[in-house]
Formats: structure tokens, sequence, C-alpha cells
């Protein structure tokens, strides 16, 4: 009946926010959990962040499929460097993998990646490789459809050598504010922070994030409302 | 409650549930734009009903009919209004409930729903409505479909009002947002030993 509610044969894109940043002594991956056909959101608590190698990970963001791709040839790639090199991986060489893959089939990808990690060498990166495989290492990468809300916080917000608490802070506020305003991004927010130490995942679902402008406390149903005898009785 | 602009969800508190006369609501889902339109030809329907002073008033299945009549003729013009309408209301003890379409496909129907819902709601609504829920019954099934609804479509937001259309006449609920659960132990990791997969 309807013209179009959306078009569930569309291919599987991850609208998407992600987000990367260094702290002093490590990096803080984040994303958020949509997959979406069209309209429809096909996957609801999508895991965006993939693993690469123990000590490096990867954001991806654009057509599910293709970052898919990418991130299995490089984590077969960078298996067989790890074996023949004798020590991990450097996250400046997966990064070029990664980069290596993105320009050289740029006419058939669609795909913006966050790479990040830690080596011994350098510590804590970050690498950002948006769409035509452009290779930019940064102190921190936004990408995805929700990274364009987040411009104008992380010029106010981020600050050179914070701790991973506050990095951590800074990446789930960032995402669950992309949230609220992309209709391409949500569910919950998925870190993971890698330093010298390891590798730590968190999970932080829909009702722990902060309620942003003109969002409402959730309530179990609109008859506890209605039964508290509300000073706001419904109105017509 | 949501105005979205292509996938932006610019607006957040936009009141899609209007009621019309006394008997009648309706509810309209696509461009907000013609929804106000829309209520402005209501509000002029409404305005002639009552300067007759007849005692009278146009209830929902009259109302239903002319929205139809206006979606139709739009639409043969090939400038549509671009929404999709619900229409309740109670007249003289008789419950009705319909639905227009931007291209004029309307009928009525116990439930009925707009976009997504369609494809969400209605499944749920067939196997859980019968007649004679109460109010409160009707509530919990409604949230229950909103609730899918705000997992599953990009354009939901978490703010939604309830309005209960009877004899009395129409109460539209202020707006409030629903619990959702995302405390699944499939959800905290579903990768492990499929790295790369969703």
């Amino acid at each position: 009946m309807d013209v179009s509610a959306g078009d569930l044969n569309a291919p599987h894109s991850m609208g998407t926010t992600i987000i990367g940043v260094t702290y002093d002594g490590g990096v803080v991956l984040g994303a958020d959990s949509r997959t979406s056909t069209g309209m429809y959101v096909a996957n609801r608590a999508s895991d965006k962040i993939t693993k690469l190698t123990d000590n490096v990970y990867m954001c991806r963001s654009g057509s599910a499929a293709d970052s898919q791709i990418v991130s299995d040839y490089v984590r077969y790639f960078l298996h067989q460097h790890t074996i023949q090199l004798g020590q991990p991986s450097t996250v400046k060489v997966a990064a070029n993998l990664v980069r290596l893959l993105s320009y050289n089939n740029k006419n058939m990808l669609q795909t913006g990646l966050i790479i990040g990690g830690w080596d011994k060498y350098e510590g804590g990166k970050i690498y950002g490789i948006p769409l035509g495989g452009t290779i930019l290492e940064q102190p921190f990468a936004i990408g995805g459809s929700g990274s364009s809300y987040l411009y104008g916080f992380f010029d106010q917000a981020w600050k050179e050598g914070m701790t991973q608490e506050e990095a951590e802070q800074l990446v789930v506020k960032a995402v669950s504010l992309a949230i609220a305003r992309d209709g391409a991004s949500g569910g919950v927010v998925r870190t993971v922070t890698i330093n010298s130490e390891g590798v730590t995942r968190k999970f932080y679902p829909g009702d722990k994030l902060s309620l942003w402008h003109e969002e409402l406390e959730p309530q179990n149903s609109l008859l506890d409302i209605l039964s508290t005898g509300s000073p706001e009785p419904m109105v017509s | 409650m949501g105005g979205s602009y292509g996938s932006t969800l610019r607006y957040k508190s936009v009141e899609r549930l209007k009621p019309v006369g006394k008997h009648s609501l309706i509810g309209a889902s696509g461009e907000i734009s013609d929804f106000q339109e829309i209520m402005r030809y209501l509000d002029d329907l409404i305005l002639s009903d009552n300067m007759w002073d007849d005692g009278n008033s146009l209830g929902p299945k009259e109302v239903h009919n002319y929205l139809t009549r206006v979606m139709y003729n739009r639409r043969n013009k090939f400038n549509p209004l671009w929404n999709s309408l619900v229409l309740g209301g109670v007249k003289n003890g008789q419950k009705y409930l319909g639905t227009v379409s931007m291209i004029g496909v309307h009928y009525e129907d116990n439930h009925v729903a707009t976009g997504f819902g369609n494809h969400l709601a209605r499944p749920l609504l067939r196997d859980e409505w019968r007649e004679n829920l109460t109010f409160e019954e009707g509530v919990i099934l409604l949230e229950k479909c909103m609730r899918v609804l705000l997992y599953r479509d990009r354009s939901a937001v978490n703010k939604l009002q309830i309005a209960k259309i009877t004899e009395e006449g129409v109460t539209i609920s202020p707006p409030y947002s629903l619990k959702t659960f995302w405390n699944f132990s499939a959800f905290e990791n579903p990768t492990h030993g499929a790295e790369g997969s969703w």
C-alpha cells in the first residue's frame, strides 16, 4: 500500500559512526552497531570493530560486504607477515596493507576504514583510510555517515594526552551523540581499547547512554505514567 | 514523533497525532509540510460543518472519505500530498478506523498502520488483536509494536504519543520514551570465532 517502505533488497550498508582516538599509552576504537538494508535495520547489534591481529583492530563503515572482504584479505596477509617477521606486526604495516587494497580497487570498493593498534616501536597509533584509499595518520579519526555530526564536537572536545578513561568516555559520548542524529547509526556502543597490556572490549547498551536534547527517560509503559497520577494528564 | 530529513533525524518532537472535530483523530506519516496543509483543510472543513449549527457533526467515516478524495484527486494531478494517514474515531457508539495513502488507496480495518508498521506491526496485531481489548491491553499491544519499529526502522525516534478516542472525546498522551532491551548474551560478542562477520 505504501509507495515504498524501504528496499529490502538493497545492499547491506553499515551507515555507521566509527571513531578511533589515541591516548597516553594506547588507542580506543569505537563504533555503533546498526547495519541496514535500505530503511530496515537488518542487524541492531553488529560488531563493526574487527580484529586484524592481536594488537591491531579495524573499524568498518560503508558497504558491509566490501569492508568484510578487505578485512579478511588483510587478516590473511598479516598472519603470514607475522610468521615471517617473527614478532607482532606494526600498526603502520597493517594500515598500509589496507591502503593498498582500498587504493588499487578504488573503483569497486565503497568502504571507509579506521585502523588502530599498539606496537612496541610507536605505541598507540590511529590511521584513517577513507573512500579513495588515502592514508592519514591522525591523533583521532572519525568516519561513517554519523561522523558528519561530530566534526564540531571533536573540534571542541578533543585534547592531546588524555587518560584511558577520558578517551573511552569521549568515544562513547561521541558515538552516542551521532546515534541521536544519524538514522543510519544506532543500537549499542562498542569500544575496543588497545595498549601494551592487551585488548579490552566494552559494550554500552542503548539504555546505559546519556540522554541528549529532546530525549526522554525511558519508561516501561504509558500505563505506569498514567497510574502515577502525573501532573501532566493526557491532553487534547 | 520524529521528523527526518533524509537520513538525519532532524526534528525529534513533531506532533503527528491531531484531533479533528469532536469525534476523530488523525495520525500522519511522511512530509510534515503536507500534513500541516491537510490540517488546514480539515480545520476549514470542521469550521464549515460547525457553521451549519444544525446539531450534526462530521464523524470519522466522513472525515476519512473527505481525506480519500483529497489524496486521490491530488494523485490524479501528479502532485500528491506525500503522506500516509490514519484516521480513527467514535461517533454514536460506533468505532471507526481507516487509512489512506498518498495515492488514495484507502480501507478500514480493526488495525491499520503506515510505513514499516505494515510490515512489522500488522503481523503482531493480526495475532494479538481481538474484539473488546481494554484500554490497558491496547496500550501494551501498541507499545509492543512501537518498540519493534524503534529497533528496526531507521527513521524511528524514541519518543511517542498514544491517543484514545471514545464517545467522550479525544485525549492524546504527553510524549514519552520506551525502554529498550540490549542485554542478550548474543549481543555482547557476536563475532567471536568469526572475525569480520557482523
